[in-house]
């Protein structure tokens, strides 16, 4: 039966493409798209009923993964996924699934959309930019927001518009902002490869806290009151280096919707011995439990939920150490001892390296309120180690000074990591992806564009591959740059520059601080030939866990750089009217006098005339 | 004189070039008083790489100039040779068209100066030719021009605003030489460069039609009614009027004819070139709107940019409509007032101009204080002259202070630069007025003619 549900919707998808065999396919390029939809709406209910399945239920699964941080801090990552069967099957009540959302992506016809709050910013040298967390769940501070639509070209924009309003009044932030033109774009793939129907959106100011916290957890069936969520304790997740909140919507006929909540958080053990705090090599790292990052502990799992579980995921670094100590990798070995005993040990595998990871994994429905669980890592002998770099340390600053004009500087250092993959071939090249958003007030001037290769210059043919601008339009439309960038191996440091023009605004559109500066986002650097993709081969279908599907999934290498504050001059904001009598009192001048004098001509030259006659008369 | 003249125009020439082939950068080129996002050849080759990359050059809100001097100077933004900055060919073609317009401008004095000597002569007053001139009009002006500090700074400051000015000396001395086909060439490129010049149809057909400046028809009037009181001759009167004020229609429409071929020439290049990336509504959306509206609120010597920086946004288009009237209203009034000197108007016309364009650079200035050169004789008397001349430098070296402080150093305000540019509108303003004033009220330069009419009127009454 559940086999013969979902052969449906497998058919209903072939019948959106030309090429399909269902019958009703030349339906689409003639008929209104309201047409079609309630077509299609009147065919999925007649089918939903006539195959009178068993529907496929809503799901809720809720994980966390702690991970150790070279740098003496923890990362804790909160993983929540609700997902719901294609619509037609349950109608529109939803028992677990938040209704909110499901109106959502029905509503705005969403295929795709992530909105992120983030406050701080990753450490890709300390906590890592190989991995699926890094690629992942790095994301630019303050606010950014990605959708793709199922819907004609046209209609998007308008959509978008709707959206960010909807989106705002669910977070309680200010996402209505991304509603100006000039505030989001459409890249068609330094981004994600896309038909021109993904709009991408970033406020780079937008402060988070627990305002934007409160309605994301409202869409968990158990809210923070019992399961994982209820180790959100707002003073100790607040506290840390870096603090990202995601909301993932995928939605498709076949799948239903899929929404992914995640939190990552980035903490300072609240460890008990202030002497550790100091970090020193020969120290040993901080210990921590959950109880000292959060203040609280698991006590059982958020009961509607499938599937409940904590990770605790050790490097690769350290899974080398222990190697070389000759232990095994037991939860108690040489170098630390976990405070339980885990339910499961999960080897990952990186699909360059042999072995990447260790998971160890705790079943929170094992605990209860008596027994909770307090998971946490105790160190045994000093250890430093590195996570693995993304292959180019990306960062971008401006140059220049004053208030006229400047460049933006894209600098690439090499982390060496294709030596330790691929050896060193001489001739290779490495692919770098550049998507970057700037407002229209700072003019760029592309034509300007030069590449710095270990200092010296080199044409740009010569290293970008290809290149697609949308040039800023004043007051319209944000600038976007995308571009693709073959780098040579064995380039130490590579520099981009273009240099800008800072526009000048009218008084009204400056933000109420102006003399602080103007934000331009985050630039987002990709390296399309390398993946972060984890596999983990000794488990079947990874336990239905959807945190290592996601590891699972095949994902670029992507770090985003650093928001720019660029200072804008200001005009007197005290005298609007003065400036406008001085300059009206001058052009009143200039008509006055000019006029006078071309009037005053008749009579005197008259009077002349008359003079010189009389006198010679 | 000739032989001095040469020279000093061959070191004017020899010194632009100097700056040009070892000045180094001198950061000209981003100089608001020099460049205008109009003619910004920065943005020129903004927009010449964005064809290139088959996007229409004027997507983005950087190019807003001509497509065909896109197509022009484009190719040679390009090329960097070392050790020089970059746009060193274009500032090499400018230093040419700066000669070229300098050469115009002589050209045209001359033509001033013999039609004037022919029209004193008509009068019979050749004691009064060989007394009154006594300095070559068109080699002051050339020379004004040439040396002119602004001229020279716009030349070697990478903006297209020489190419301008050489297309509206062009038009005026095309004009005065009454060939109708040049003249029309410099009207309709002027025109499509920077849309004011639009207004100069006004003076450049009062010159075809009646010929360079000549004194007053009244002075004509007066001594042709001396002439009938004295001999009651009407044959000889009427033939008299005739040869002086008569308006040939002949090559007003054969500047008009000209007009619509060159407009079709200039819109079919356009158009060819911007075929594939948008087109000419594109085009006109972008350079004349652009204009107009005042879109851009980056600084330069005029006012508008803070004013429309400032202004409410309710008032926004009232005030751009005033402003651009403000242009269109006294055109009529100085056509009449001025029409027996067309080229003094083009003269008055361009310093309009130059204080109400919405994108006013030097440059502008350097053409209206070149044409002014032309009338050296009749404004020799002219009042407050020290005042400007020495408001004129002081605003030039204040403004680049008073911009330095708000922009780079952060310790002034916008205001200070703002004040400035209060201050050189109105002493444009009052160049203006006080030589329209000059010209209207005291005729110096022809009150010999004047009297020599009035004693010649005289005598007869007397005796």
């Amino acid at each position: 039966m559940a086999a013969h549900s979902r052969g449906h919707p497998a058919m209903r998808e072939r019948g959106f493409s030309p090429a399909g065999t269902s019958p009703y396919w030349w339906i689409r390029p003639c008929a209104g798209p309201i047409l079609f939809l309630s077509l299609l709406f009147l065919f999925l209910f007649t089918a939903a009923a006539a195959s009178a399945a068993a529907p496929e239920e809503e799901k809720f699964t809720e994980e966390l993964l702690l991970r150790p941080l070279p740098d003496r801090k923890a990362l804790a990552h909160f993983h929540f996924r609700s997902s719901a069967p294609p619509a037609a099957s349950v109608g529109r009540h939803h028992h677990i699934f938040p209704k909110a959302i499901s109106q959502l992506v029905k509503k705005y016809h969403i295929s795709e959309l992530e909105l992120s709050f983030t406050q701080g910013r990753w450490n890709y040298e300390q906590w890592g930019g190989f991995d699926p967390m890094s690629t992942n769940n790095a994301k630019p501070p303050g606010v950014e927001l990605w959708a793709v639509f199922d819907l004609p070209l046209s209609e998007i924009d308008a959509t978008w518009k709707n959206l960010t309003h909807t989106l705002s009044g669910l977070f309680c932030a200010s996402i209505n902002f991304l509603e100006s033109s000039t505030a989001f774009s459409a890249p068609r793939w330094g981004f994600k490869l896309n038909e021109g129907n993904l709009r991408y959106g970033a406020l780079p100011r937008e402060a988070v806290c627990t305002e934007n916290l409160t309605p994301w957890l409202k869409l968990l069936p158990c809210r923070d009151k019992a399961g994982i969520a209820f180790l959100l304790y707002r003073p100790s997740i607040y506290k840390g280096y870096y603090h990202s909140q995601k909301l993932k919507l995928r939605s498709s006929q076949s799948l239903g919707i899929i929404l992914d909540q995640t939190l990552t958080v980035v903490l300072q053990p609240n460890t008990v011995s202030g002497e550790q705090l100091h970090s020193n090599h020969g120290q040993l790292q901080p210990n921590w439990s959950m109880r000292h990052l959060f203040n609280r502990k698991l006590s059982g799992k958020c009961l509607v939920s499938k599937s409940s579980r904590v990770f605790i995921e050790v490097d690769k670094s350290i899974v080398d150490n222990v190697n070389k100590s000759g232990s095994d990798l037991s939860w108690s070995n040489e170098l630390f001892v976990l405070s339980n005993s885990p339910d499961k040990l999960i080897k990952g595998q990186n699909h360059v390296e042999i072995q990447s990871s260790f998971l160890y994994v705790y079943d929170a429905s094992n605990y209860t309120e008596e027994k909770p669980l307090d998971v946490g890592i105790t160190w045994k002998l000093p250890l430093v180690w590195t996570c693995t770099p993304s292959p180019f340390h990306a960062s971008r600053f401006l140059m220049g000074s004053g208030n006229e004009r400047g460049s933006i500087a894209l600098s690439f250092m090499s982390t060496n990591l294709h030596k330790q993959i691929s050896g060193s071939p001489t001739d290779c090249s490495i692919k770098a992806v550049i998507f970057q958003v700037v407002p229209w007030y700072v003019k760029v001037y592309y034509h300007s564009l030069e590449i710095f290769i270990d200092g010296s210059r080199k044409t740009v043919s010569e290293v970008v591959d290809k290149i697609h601008v949308i040039p800023s339009e004043d007051k319209l439309l944000p600038g976007t740059l995308e571009m693709l960038l073959r780098f040579p191996c064995s380039m130490q440091s590579g520099t981009l520059t273009l240099d800008f023009d800072k526009g000048f605004l009218h008084i009204d559109e400056y933000p109420p601080d102006a003399n602080q500066g103007f934000d331009i986002p985050s630039a987002l650097v990709s390296f399309p030939e390398f993946s972060s993709a984890r596999s983990y081969p000794e488990i079947d279908p990874v336990l239905g866990s959807p945190l290592l599907e996601y590891f699972q999934e095949d994902s670029v290498v992507k770090s985003y750089t650093e928001v720019l504050l660029v200072p804008l001059t200001t005009p007197d904001f005290s005298m609007p009217y003065n400036v406008i009598t001085f300059t009206c009192t001058v052009l009143a001048l200039y008509f006055g006098s000019l006029l006078n004098a071309l009037r005053r001509r008749i009579g005197e030259e008259e009077r002349e005339l008359k003079k010189t006659e009389l006198v010679s008369m | 004189m000739a032989i001095r003249y040469w020279q000093m125009a061959a070191a004017a020439v020899g010194f632009r070039l100097v700056l040009v082939l070892f000045g180094g950068d001198l950061h000209l080129a981003s100089r608001p008083e020099v460049s205008t996002p109009l003619t910004s050849l920065r943005r020129l080759a903004e927009g010449y790489w964005l064809k290139q990359a088959s996007v229409s050059p004027y997507s983005g809100s950087m190019y807003h100039g001509s497509p065909l001097l896109l197509s022009i100077l484009g190719p040679l933004t390009n090329s960097r040779p070392d050790g020089h900055h970059a746009h060193i060919y274009c500032s090499l073609i400018f230093v040419a068209v700066d000669f070229l317009a300098a050469m115009l401008i002589r050209a045209t004095g001359h033509k001033l100066q013999m039609a004037r000597n022919r029209s004193l002569k008509s009068l019979d007053l050749t004691k009064a030719v060989n007394d009154s001139v006594n300095v070559s009009a068109g080699d002051v002006a050339s020379l004004i021009y040439l040396w002119n500090p602004w001229a020279i700074v716009t030349c070697v400051g990478s903006c297209t605003s020489p190419i301008e000015n050489l297309m509206v000396v062009i038009m005026i001395y095309g004009a005065c030489s009454r060939l109708a086909p040049l003249a029309a060439f410099g009207y309709v490129m002027a025109t499509h460069l920077s849309l004011y010049p639009a207004i100069l149809i006004v003076p450049v057909i009062l010159l075809l039609g009646y010929g360079p400046d000549a004194p007053p028809p009244k002075v004509f009037l007066i001594k042709g009614s001396s002439a009938s009181k004295s001999d009651e001759s009407d044959n000889d009167k009427t033939t008299r009027q005739r040869v002086v004020q008569q308006f040939s229609w002949k090559p007003v429409l054969h500047f008009i004819f000209w007009l619509f071929i060159w407009s079709c020439h200039v819109l079919l290049l356009s158009s060819v070139i911007l075929k594939k990336v948008g087109g000419l509504h594109e085009m006109f959306e972008k350079t004349y709107g652009f204009i107009l509206t005042v879109k851009d609120l980056s600084p330069n010597i005029g006012v508008l940019w803070y004013f429309f920086a400032e202004v409410f946004d309710f008032f926004r288009n009232f005030f751009l409509i005033v402003f651009n009237m403000n242009i269109i209203f006294v055109v009529l009034p100085l056509a009449i007032r001025l029409k027996h000197r067309p080229c003094f108007l083009a003269f008055v016309y361009t310093a309009i101009v130059a204080i109400l364009k919405s994108y006013p650079s030097a440059g502008d200035s350097a053409l209206y204080l070149g044409l002014l050169g032309l009338f050296v004789n009749e404004l020799a008397e002219m009042q407050f002259t020290f005042f400007l001349f020495f408001g004129y430098i002081g605003v030039s070296l204040l403004s680049p202070v008073m911009h330095n402080l708000w922009i780079w150093r952060g310790t002034g305000n916008a205001n200070f630069y703002f004040a400035t540019g209060l201050a050189y509108t109105c002493l444009q303003t009052v160049l203006l007025v006080e030589s329209c004033a000059h010209r209207e009220t005291r005729p110096s330069s022809l009150l010999p003619t004047c009297q020599a009419i009035y004693s010649s009127v005289a005598e007869p009454i007397k005796s």
